[in-house]
């Protein structure tokens, strides 16, 4: 028997929760002289007010998109890919080296291209601490939590040694090649008569995310291998008798989550920077953990959550600029956005499912 | 002693009735008029029960009848919706198991709660430390022990660690746990379903030893024969309503089993003889070594023709697990086993399970809960659970069809009498028959050459435990091939047409259950054969 409808669980909870978080971090602005119905506008306009600010809210959000998907699959399978960050780095050295390749005679062409380099650097650094996990039982928490720090490293070592234009200071690959470029949402939206802002860095790898959330549900709903990975995650000693291999789920989980985060590359590197940079992700790896937690690992929720933790980013930044609010309150913010959706999740709901059992039972009565 | 069976017929009438006995007779525990509903379902519906002082009071019901619920709100978990609870006379409110504990009710649940990797002393403090530091606790608590050992036979060494206990000494920490506490009124759900026949006994013992220092005993549970052993008076439960209490030394199996089901049940299988032809399964000196090292088969050969059931008798814990794991695919074995005359791969490779399949090897592994079902999933995402790689099942190569995978497992849901018959619902939200039933539908309905079944019966009521055996017996009259393992001796003599005995990991014997009862299988499963057969029998 359930205690409360659906829609409060999925709708009612995340709400209150978000509401509470806000009204924290509301008096801890109070407490530093500043209004927050101020900051509250601030950040509303800078992350919507324009098309400018909507298209860096959509970028993040599709950055959080990719790498909230990623973090559910493998979650999915109950397995916690830390590692998220690393895999991005990967795949945004995969996205590089296949666009410096060529000459990339049009987007359209190069675009899959990327796309299949990102995934697969990202699942190859994904299978690393997947086969230790599922064939030497190292704790995947532990190496993919490392493997971040060995993949920072690493994309340093090949950026300043291989990847650096000869003579230049900054540790940058070259651009790419304008048949790399990607329409972003100026040019994509032009021929349907809307004017969009040329500057903001939303492009279309937000629609790849999209459809990435709806393959993601097929994937986990519809297919047998979703089914397996499901099973594994809820009883690996009931997936044992169904004759389901735990080492071949662990290792495909691992490396669909790799690809999934390898593929946010074509956003940050191929659609935004248009080169390789060091520390491309900017910790995107780690939102999508919570960003996961918060969408309940369904691709609706996590493309609902990506959007709140591209608002929070994109209005937070604005809020730095224009209210003098430390950079670092403003993280503060976005870290009680996440220990509320997240980690206080049963505060709200215990009352909550008290308050639904009470209404029923006076409806009853 | 408790209420009179005149009395106790009226349920309606109860609530009068133990008022009128507690004016004589000292009272432990007393309930009046307890109702609890969980949104449409009436789990408790006005039930009354007094149990007198220094009792033995057996709760007997079928799963699902209400009485886990009823001593939850006992022990606190739960609130009842309506009633009272009156412990030695007084009225008290138990609000959270602490206020059990403090008004001297003690409980030991069918899962333990304890500690696997603290010391049986640890864990008896657990909870109940006097002070910041641990030593005078342990100093105090040993000493109990000691005391406690002496008096009741419930000897455990308090320093060992608890994972390295049998389920029967943990049974004894929960135990000791309650009276630590000084509980005057002990609660068992279903304490016996872990334990073998002599742990079973000891523990009545225990309970007898306890019942004569005036401590009262609750016994929950669904087996007759312990009801009718070791209790003093019995209440009946039967969809969520008491139907009647009655002195034990005045009613009979027959009867309780009637009141627990509402009609005769047959306890008896009924089938017709055997006709056994070709071999189906065949073992060939099998050997398992478990993870750990343990020689847990030690070279058994045994042969399962087809229309025949090939019974396994032997104590949990003598091999009959992994015995079945190697049968199923997901354990490691050397030797021979030839299904339908081909050899099959025991490398344990762990997809196997799906190999075995394929080959028309179906099986209903002994814990449900843990392998024969995903609890969270929905009926029907069980019913396709190993089986998902059917063509059947699939739309086209990559995507699934869920509406006729659906469909489907709604008729064998139907087929197999699942109530309630709803394939979308949770696993978990059926009761322990009618998950079962879904495993079974899942494994007959593939129609295998071969069934391997585990426990067909455990923690299943009587109602089912008729219709399950029922479908093994018309299985085995298709000319089927069924393994059968169980602890429940009286399930193995009714069902098997032919008995063999395990006993740490080798077959103590084979025997055919017209020329065998309970007290020869018993010998065997002690590891003691006085027959003229060598340890290793074979096929018969």
């Amino acid at each position: 028997m359930q205690a409360m409808p659906k829609w409060a669980d999925a709708i009612l909870i995340p709400f209150i929760s978000l509401l509470l978080a806000f009204i924290l971090s509301g008096l801890m602005i109070m407490a530093i002289g500043k209004d927050p119905v101020v900051a509250v506008q601030t950040m509303v306009q800078g992350a919507f007010g324009s098309t400018n600010g909507l298209g860096y809210t959509l970028y993040y959000t599709t950055n959080f998109i990719f790498t909230g998907l990623a973090i559910a699959v493998a979650y999915q399978a109950r397995l916690f890919n830390i590692g998220g960050e690393g895999q991005v780095m990967l795949g945004g050295v995969g996205v590089a080296l296949v666009c410096l390749a060529i000459d990339w005679p049009h987007w359209a062409i190069a675009l899959p291209a990327a796309m299949i380099g990102g995934a697969v650097f990202g699942a190859a650094w994904a299978f690393i601490p997947a086969y230790l996990q599922a064939k030497r039982g190292s704790h995947i928490v532990i190496t993919t939590m490392m493997f971040n720090f060995i993949a920072s490293a690493f994309v340093g070592y090949l950026l300043i040694n291989f990847l650096k234009v000869p003579g230049s200071m900054s540790t940058e690959s070259a651009g790419f090649p304008d048949g790399a470029h990607l329409p972003n949402f100026h040019d994509m939206l032009a021929p349907f008569g809307i004017e969009f802002s040329a500057n903001s860095p939303a492009n279309i790898a937000f629609l790849i995310a999209l459809l990435a959330a709806v393959g993601f549900w097929v994937l986990i709903w519809k297919t047998r291998l979703g089914f397996e990975i499901r099973s594994f995650g809820a009883s690996e000693t009931a997936a044992k008798y169904a004759g389901i291999n735990p080492v071949r789920i662990t290792i495909i989980a691992m490396l669909i989550s790799g690809a999934l985060c390898g593929l946010m590359a074509i956003n940050n590197v191929m659609g935004e920077a248009e080169r390789l940079i060091d520390n491309a992700p900017e910790g995107a790896g780690f939102i999508g953990i919570a960003v996961a937690l918060m969408g309940r690992n369904h691709p609706i929720g996590i493309v609902l959550a990506a959007l709140l933790f591209g608002f929070l980013v994109q209005g937070g930044a604005e809020l730095n600029l224009w209210e003098s609010i430390p950079r670092e309150l403003v993280m503060v913010i976005q870290g009680l956005v996440i220990l509320f959706t997240g980690a206080l999740d049963n505060m709200v709901r215990r009352p909550l499912e008290k308050l639904f059992l009470a209404l029923r039972k006076a409806k009853e009565a | 002693m408790v209420v009179t069976t005149s009395q106790g017929r009226q349920t309606s009438a109860a609530p009068s009735s133990p008022q009128t006995a507690s004016m004589s007779d000292p009272l432990a525990i007393e309930l009046r008029g307890i109702s609890k509903a969980f949104g449409p379902v009436q789990a408790n519906k006005d039930i009354s029960i007094s149990v007198r002082k220094g009792t033995i009071h057996g709760i007997i019901g079928e799963n699902g009848a209400g009485k886990s619920t009823l001593m939850s709100i006992l022990y606190g978990f739960y609130k009842a919706d309506s009633g009272t609870v009156l412990i030695n006379g007084q009225e008290v409110q138990i609000t959270s198991s602490q206020a059990a504990i403090n008004a001297g009710i003690g409980m030991v649940f069918q899962h333990f709660k304890l500690v696997e990797n603290f010391t049986v002393l640890e864990n008896v403090i657990l909870g109940a430390e006097e002070g910041a530091l641990l030593k005078p606790s342990l100093g105090k608590a040993r000493k109990l022990l000691q005391q406690l050992s002496d008096e009741y036979e419930l000897s455990v060494d308090p320093d060992a660690l608890v994972e390295n206990l049998s389920v029967g000494h943990q049974q004894r920490v929960e135990i000791l746990k309650a009276l630590y506490r000084q509980a005057d009124i002990l609660i068992l759900d279903e304490p016996t379903g872990v334990l073998t026949p002599a742990e079973a006994d000891h523990l009545f013992r225990i309970l007898q030893g306890l019942k004569e220092q005036g401590k009262t005993i609750i016994l929950i549970t669904h087996k007759l024969r312990e009801i009718m052993d070791v209790t003093d008076s019995v209440s009946v439960m039967r969809r969520g309503e008491m139907t009647d209490t009655v002195k034990t030394s005045e009613t009979s199996p027959e009867a309780l089993a009637e009141l627990m089901v509402g009609r005769k049940v047959l306890l008896e299988v009924e089938k017709t003889p055997a006709a056994p032809g070709t071999p189906i399964l065949e073992v060939e000196n099998l050997t398992v070594v478990d993870a750990q090292g343990v020689i847990r088969v030690k070279g058994i050969d045994l042969q399962v023709r087809a229309g025949e059931i090939l019974g396994i008798a032997g104590v949990a814990g003598n091999g009959q697990t992994e015995l079945l794991e190697v049968l199923g695919g997901y354990q490691v074995g050397t030797g021979v086993i030839r299904m339908n005359g081909e050899e099959l791969d025991l490398t344990g490779n762990a997809s196997d399970g799906q190999s075995r399949r394929e080959k028309g090897i179906g099986h209903v592994p002994e814990d449900r809960h843990d392998e024969g079902l995903i609890l969270e999933f929905s009926a029907w995402e069980n019913i396709m659970f190993g089986y998902h790689h059917d063509p059947e099942y699939q739309k086209n190569g990559l995507i699934m069809d869920t509406a006729k995978i659906k469909q489907i497992a709604y008729d064998k849901m139907e087929r197999f009498d699942t109530r309630p018959l709803n394939e979308k619902l949770p696993a978990k939200s059926f009761s322990g028959g009618n998950q079962q039933k879904i495993v079974l539908a899942r494994e007959i309905e593939r129609n295998p050459d071969l069934l391997l079944i585990g426990q067909p019966t455990r923690g299943v009521d009587i109602g089912a435990i008729e219709f399950i055996h029922q479908q093994i017996v018309a299985l085995r009259d298709q000319g089927k091939a069924i393994l059968l393992v169980s602890v429940e001796l009286d399930e193995i003599l009714s069902l098997s047409d032919r008995i063999a005995v395990m006993f740490d990991g080798k077959i103590m014997g084979e025997r055919l259950p017209a020329e065998t009862d309970e007290r020869e299988l018993g010998m065997l499963m002690a590891g003691i054969n006085n027959g003229a057969d060598a340890a290793q029998s074979g096929d018969a």
